[in-house]
């Protein structure tokens, strides 16, 4: 962290000018749906309230990053998009979400087919050991019991997606935790898209893996950003800046996480309204 | 040049790595050892007093020991042994019986009522259930003989003539005469209902420590509950619950007073699970035990022997299967 926030102070502006080389995508340019809507959405674990009325908008085909300090319920929030929040025995929840227009949390949804379109990866990559490389892609198919034909060309497309296959392709029999950490998030990517989610939330996808491997993710996520919606939790203000379109960010002042700002991302980068967003990303705090 | 070549040639032979342990650690290793060493100790001491009294036994029967079915002592009025012929084969079968038929029944029980318990059952009745099964495994197994007699005995019965009147035609559900009562099935059920505390809280546990990383990647790929506990907490805990089962199996095999309670003891090979005649090696024990004269009680201690290299076998071929196969879905 702290080694982080050097560079950020050295850099500031350097973060805004990577942020405005991407071209920013509009809203509605899109033939994905709508997208992702979050309206005043509270969160509580126990009595504890995490996170206030945060409303932010998820237009089809961008990325958006959430940033913050630690603690301020970036996870919380990202996991109350698709129904996993609601995993923790005392978790709970007011206002909706709504995935092209439909709230989410409506009475009598069906959570596994609203996890179906709304996939994650985890922070710490997690493949099933119990499982074949090529099996764990495929995993979704069995576990939501979907049917497909020719799961051959499905498990190349994943895999080529998620910039996995020229490493794989020849010990797709070999068990999913004998690859190293990055190319087991990869793994992990293109399990999520195999199921073909509309919306991908990735929280800290990259946190636990090194600058080539991250790279390689970047890269990932600029190309599934042509056909889906892509939310990316990051501490990394230079990979916020280089994959998102939109950037939210989020902070907590010892109550409830709020959402201070959001935009595209060359502007909260450059010219952000608030103090306190201007404050973090130029590494003043956090 | 030459300096290179020495430095390449000469790569160095991988050093002995010791380590010189604290005063503190050395004692406590040892009162470690003394406490792990302890258990194999105590076996082995019960293997060499059953072989010391029963070896002779089973030199001067032979294989007949355990392939004959006969168990009879003729003394003259001094109490010397005149003759006799001891022979275990139908007991083996029926602790084989009625302790397969107890796994049967019992196994898939306690899993199911496991993954309840980790993955459906909330709150109270979670806690409650949980402390119920515990009291279930304290119970003496008398309790579970009288009630398996008294009360379980005729719905038990009832069952038997179904399965033989409609699966009849598999060779184990025959009966050479309608006798249903006291069969090694309804043995075999009691120790199912023996077993399935046992066998649950261990499964219970090992579902428990499921990784929640994983659980938590097949709910965010659209899981149900049940397509989730097929790819991930079965997988996982494969190993632990065939451990649990061998648990199980141990005490079905072992088990004294319910059986004895329940079975009628008949010295004759039955493989006819419906069909009332049986035992088993450890109610032969118990029901020769107390007017045995020396002689036939180094018989026993023979017997006793063979149940306790018949257990050791099972769990060795158990552990053989767990590293095997149970490995997989760590
Ligand atoms: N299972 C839980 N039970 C109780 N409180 C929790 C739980 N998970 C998170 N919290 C609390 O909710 C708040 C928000 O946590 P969250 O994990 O969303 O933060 P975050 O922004 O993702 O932080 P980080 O950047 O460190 O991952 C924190 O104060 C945390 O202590
Ligand atoms: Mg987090």
């Amino acid at each position: 962290m702290s080694e982080e926030n050097q560079n950020q102070k050295a850099m500031p502006a350097s973060l805004a000018s990577v942020a405005a080389k991407h071209a920013q995508k509009q809203p509605g340019t899109n033939p994905l749906g709508t997208g992702l809507e979050a309206r005043g959405v509270h969160a509580w674990f126990g009595t504890k309230h995490v996170l206030s009325d945060v409303t932010l908008d998820f237009a089809a085909g961008t990325v958006t990053a959430l940033i913050g300090p630690s603690g301020c319920g970036k996870s919380t929030f990202i996991r109350t998009l698709n129904r996993m929040h609601e995993f923790i025995p005392t978790a709970a929840l007011a206002g909706e979400v709504r995935l092209d227009g439909k709230d989410i949390y409506a009475p009598g949804t069906d959570v596994t087919k609203i996890r179906l379109k709304i996939g994650m990866v985890f922070q710490k990559p997690n493949p099933f050991p119990s499982m074949t490389i090529g099996e764990n892609v495929l995993s979704g198919l069995k576990l939501a019991e979907l049917k497909r034909s020719n799961t051959d060309d499905l498990l190349e497309s994943c895999l080529v997606r998620a910039g996995l296959w020229n490493e794989v392709k020849d010990r797709l029999k070999e068990q999913g935790g004998s690859l190293s950490g990055g190319q087991q998030q990869r793994l992990c990517i293109a399990r999520s898209l195999a199921v073909e989610p509309q919306v991908l939330l990735m929280d800290e996808p990259c946190s636990a893996l090194d600058p080539g491997s991250t790279f390689r993710i970047e890269e990932t996520i600029a190309e599934l950003s042509q056909t889906m919606t892509i939310i990316i939790v990051t501490h990394n203000m230079q990979q916020a800046a280089r994959v998102s379109d939109y950037t939210a960010f989020f902070l907590s002042n010892d109550g409830p996480g709020l959402m201070v700002e959001t935009g595209p991302t060359s502007q909260i980068f450059s010219a952000p309204r608030d103090k306190r967003t201007e404050d973090y990303v130029t590494g003043r705090f956090g | 040049m030459a300096l290179l070549e020495d430095r390449v040639n000469s790569v160095p032979a991988p050093r002995e790595l010791t380590t010189k342990p604290r005063r503190s650690d050395q004692i406590f290793r040892f009162v470690v050892t003394l406490g792990g060493m302890s258990s194999l100790v105590i076996l082995g001491l019960i293997a060499l007093f059953l072989s010391i009294k029963g070896i002779h036994i089973l030199n001067e029967k032979g294989f007949s020991f355990i392939t004959e079915s006969r168990w009879e002592v003729v003394t003259d009025e001094n109490q010397e042994v005149i003759q006799s012929t001891f022979g275990i084969g139908a007991m083996l079968v029926g602790t084989m019986l009625t302790a397969v038929i107890a796994l049967f029944v019992g196994v898939p029980i306690s899993i199911l009522g496991a993954l309840y318990l980790s993955f459906y059952a909330s709150g109270r009745v979670k806690t409650f259930l949980v402390s119920l099964i515990d009291l279930m495994a304290a119970f003496p197994s008398l309790l579970f003989g009288f009630w398996g007699f008294f009360v379980f005995m005729d719905s038990a019965e009832y069952w038997a003539k179904l399965i033989n009147k409609y699966l009849g035609f598999i060779p184990i559900f025959q009966v050479p005469t309608p006798i249903f009562e006291r069969s090694p099935f309804i043995a075999g059920l009691v120790l199912a209902i023996m077993i399935i505390p046992i066998v649950t809280s261990i499964s219970r546990e090992i579902f428990a420590q499921t990784p929640l990383d994983r659980i938590q990647a097949a709910f965010a790929l659209g899981a149900t509950r049940l397509t989730m506990i097929r790819a991930v907490v079965i997988p996982y805990g494969r190993g632990g619950i065939v451990g649990g089962a061998m648990l199980g199996l141990g005490r079905a095999m072992g088990e004294t007073v319910a059986v004895y309670t329940v079975l009628n003891v008949v010295y004759a090979v039955n493989w006819q699970m419906l069909f009332g005649a049986g035992g088993n090696i450890a109610s032969l024990i118990l029901l020769k035990f107390g007017e045995a004269g020396a002689y036939e009680v180094d018989a026993l201690m023979a017997a006793g022997l063979i149940l306790f290299l018949l257990t050791l076998v099972v769990n060795f071929a158990a552990d053989f299967l767990v590293n095997r196969f149970g490995k997989r879905g760590r």
